[in-house]
């Protein structure tokens, strides 16, 4: 059988060629993606908030699940970089009028774009699109079924970082629906590569998959437990469909049980954090007072959002190293990229 | 036509017999193993040295995709493949289009079987009309019919009255039903093993307890019921406990185990691999052993190909949207001389797994070496090296998670009640 080359890395394992998940990347990887994500941060701060770097790229926004969020600070990333960006909301498009994933790919290359993002509704959409797509297309994954969502967890990891700035001594809860969590896996992958002391996963029966400890993680099925003594905790977005069927018998039950009051917050530690990937729901997940509260830093990870989503999309696009005279000066700019990454940590 | 088998290492695990025989063939009959008769005149010779002489393979589900789905593969495509890996008897479950639910769809994968002549054709009948679970089919039509037994493919029967009058009806017809056990409410929309690979990956799981919730209620229906139960496509250790404890307790019932499982486990799926999606899902390698138990102690009787050939198409997707299964059928039989090397079955009993015990469970008179049975014969040179691949292939469906593993050990020729249909 033959051997298999990570996917997601450049032939020389040196730099990112897909992002698809968190899953398979080295802890270097990931230190470089934030350290790369750092030098962009003053980016946005800037009065003229745009660098060169990808200027003259095609990036295509695929989106076969709807999404403002992701959508948006992905598009602004691309932006920012000096990126051409298409947005496809394929939900409402080809697919829907029966043409299979593989033809809508294939006309996008043929329109000679560099990049896809792509947010697909199945598990494994954003690998088989890297698969199938020709070798000078890049694939950021934006969030496929209950895989992975790996840019919402480095965007945390940054935010973590900035607040803590290191892994090693954290303790982190998640809190929520991780069944159907794609950011809940990217998280715990994440923070199990890079060192967390201790990442637990905090849920009822119902929404806690099987073997989840499989992963590093301890779970635990009362909030009190659960946070006690925690630097981190983050909060996961209840889907309202998994209400009143099986999983959930009632709203007001579980903000009673799991929803992130005050009163429960004060079992973590007095410096915590607290994190959602948004859209919140108040009154399900969290209350208001804690959302908008000193501990929050819900508006910060938004905001980081886009200095990640750069980086990630620069250093994979730098990774194509093509025989036309384009390849040398994208390859000049992610070795400046990361130069300033080296200054910057 | 007579046909002299000459020098072979003969094994037939019907008689038990392990030894060097000449095996003489006359009108679509053994007529003699090891003597040669006086007067007999072979018409063709077949110099079987240093080569295995065994019953004609017998696959218990093969799904040849016609009618309904020849874009797929035909009747005349997978016989071919078949006779090519020394298959001689095979059984369609009745999920084609149109179902097999009245005589006239039996008649017609019959008939087109024998006109393209490369292997016997048999099918199992609906068990509910339509395979919907709602009224049970015409039994005794479809037994006249010819089919081997009725079921309800992979269907579930998800109302347990008309299960049990399914039973109670097919109990009285004197046919076996063949079930597949798998509780369509825990099943729900998974594709893959419930456990450490589902949860990393983000696949919707089929846990171990939609099969064996549904083993338990089917074999207490058998109890009540006295039906004749065959129970298909195992793929947990505990549902083969469960199988072993009730023939323990003298209930009439056999089951199966398709190949695949008995190889790989969820672990294979890698980075989302859809040639590996297939239903019942691969599961643990605890349960792969347990499987491979369960035949050693004869508690699972037989190995089926569980073969369903696919065009591209059905496997380009994301993984849970691709079409489970395998184009099988033409490593049914080295992936059961696998376990031989590997230790878990003899030579033998490898060998009853994909013959005998199936022709039983079909209420065949095939799969064996005997005087005056019908023909049926794979002659196979242990020592032929060979390597998996798009080109060795014969049947329409490419999908394989086996493409590039090497064997030891090739079908040299198919006899067919007394007929060469396959020689190398």
């Amino acid at each position: 059988m033959s051997y298999r080359q990570n996917i997601q890395l450049t032939a020389d394992k040196q730099n990112l060629k897909h992002f698809l998940s968190i899953e398979g990347l080295p802890r270097a990887m990931l230190m470089k993606i934030l350290d790369t994500a750092e030098t962009f941060s003053s980016v946005g701060e800037q009065a003229v908030k745009k660098v060169p770097i990808l200027r003259g790229k095609t990036i295509v926004n695929l989106f076969f699940e709807n999404s403002t969020r992701t959508r948006t600070t992905f598009e602004l990333a691309a932006k920012r970089l000096s990126a051409d960006v298409l947005n496809l909301n394929i939900a409402v498009s080809a697919t829907s009028k029966g043409e299979s994933l593989l033809d809508t790919l294939s006309n996008l290359e043929a329109m000679q774009s560099d990049m896809f993002v792509v947010r697909h509704a199945q598990s494994g959409a954003a690998h088989f699109i890297a698969q199938n797509s020709p070798e000078h297309i890049s694939v950021i994954n934006a969030g496929d079924g209950c895989h992975e969502h790996p840019t919402q967890a480095m965007l945390d990891m940054f935010t973590i970082r900035r607040h803590f700035n290191d892994f090693y001594p954290l303790k982190i809860a998640i809190v929520g629906d991780i069944l159907h969590s794609r950011v809940a896996r990217s998280q715990i992958h994440a923070l199990t590569t890079l060192g967390a002391n201790e990442v637990r996963v905090i849920a009822p029966k119902t929404l806690i998959p099987a073997n989840i400890e499989s992963l590093g993680v301890h779970v635990y099925h009362d909030m009190k437990q659960g946070l006690t003594d925690v630097d981190v905790v983050i909060i996961l977005r209840l889907q309202k469909e998994r209400m009143g069927g099986a999983f959930l018998p009632s709203m007001q039950e579980y903000y009673q049980t799991y929803g992130l009051t005050e009163e429960k917050l004060a079992y973590a530690k007095d410096s915590v954090i607290v994190m959602h990937p948004g859209p919140i729901n108040r009154g399900v997940e969290i209350a208001s007072s804690v959302a908008d509260g000193p501990r929050s830093v819900i508006l910060e990870q938004v905001t980081n959002g886009i200095a990640v989503r750069m980086a990630v999309m620069s250093m994979a696009m730098g990774s194509y190293s093509a025989p036309q005279s384009t390849s040398q000066s994208s390859s000049q700019v992610t070795s400046q990229v990361t130069k300033q990454a080296g200054g910057a940590s | 036509m007579n046909i002299l088998i000459k020098n072979g290492r003969v094994l037939n695990p019907s008689t038990n017999f392990d030894g060097k025989a000449d095996v003489c063939i006359s009108d679509g009959k053994f007529v003699a193993i090891g003597e040669i008769p006086q007067g007999f005149i072979a018409d063709q010779e077949i110099d079987a040295d240093n080569k295995y002489v065994m019953p004609g393979i017998v696959d218990l589900c093969a799904r040849l995709r016609e009618p309904g789905f020849e874009y797929k593969a035909t009747i005349a495509s997978e016989t071919t493949a078949a006779a090519s890996a020394g298959v001689t008897t095979l059984c369609c479950p009745p999920d084609s289009n149109p179902i097999v639910d009245n005589p006239t769809v039996v008649e017609m994968i019959s008939h087109r079987a024998e006109q393209v002549n490369k292997a016997r054709v048999v099918s199992v009948g609906a068990l509910t009309q339509q395979l919907e679970g709602e009224k049970i089919s015409e039994m005794i039509a479809l037994k006249s019919a010819g089919v081997v037994g009725v079921g309800n493919a992979l269907r579930p029967v998800e109302n347990t009255l008309v299960m049990r009058r399914a039973m109670e009806y097919a109990a009285s017809c004197d046919m076996t039903v063949f079930i597949f056990s798998e509780d369509p409410w825990l099943k729900g929309n998974g594709c893959a093993n419930e456990g450490a690979v589902s949860t990393r990956m983000g696949l919707t799981g089929i846990p171990e307890i939609a099969e064996t919730i549904a083993v338990a209620r089917d074999l207490a229906l058998v109890e009540q019921t006295g039906v004749r139960a065959h129970f298909c496509r195992l793929s947990s250790a505990k549902a083969e406990r469960m199988i072993a404890r009730a023939q323990y307790d003298g209930l009439p019932v056999t089951a199966d185990v398709s190949a695949h499982q008995l190889h790989l486990t969820d672990m294979e799926i890698g980075e989302f691999d859809a040639q590996y999606h297939v239903h019942p899902p691969l599961r643990t390698m605890r349960d792969r052993e347990g499987l491979r138990r369960g035949l050693k102690l004869r508690n699972i009787n037989a190995i089926c190909s569980d073969h369903q050939p696919h065009d591209i198409d059905a496997k380009i997707g994301p993984f849970s949207d691709t079409e489970p299964g395998i184009s099988s059928i033409e490593t049914l039989l080295p992936l059961t001389m696998r376990l031989v090397e590997s230790g878990d079955l003899s030579l033998l009993e490898a060998i009853a797994c994909i013959t005998f015990e199936p022709a039983r469970i079909l209420g065949l008179a095939v799969g064996r070496i005997e005087k005056d049975a019908i023909a049926d014969v794979c002659i196979y040179d242990p020592e032929h090296i060979w390597q998996l691949n798009n080109e060795s292939m014969k049947s329409a469906g490419l999908n394989t998670p086996f493409k590039g593993w090497e064997f030891e050990g090739k079908v040299t020729h198919t006899i067919l009640n007394g007929q060469l249909v396959f020689s190398l």
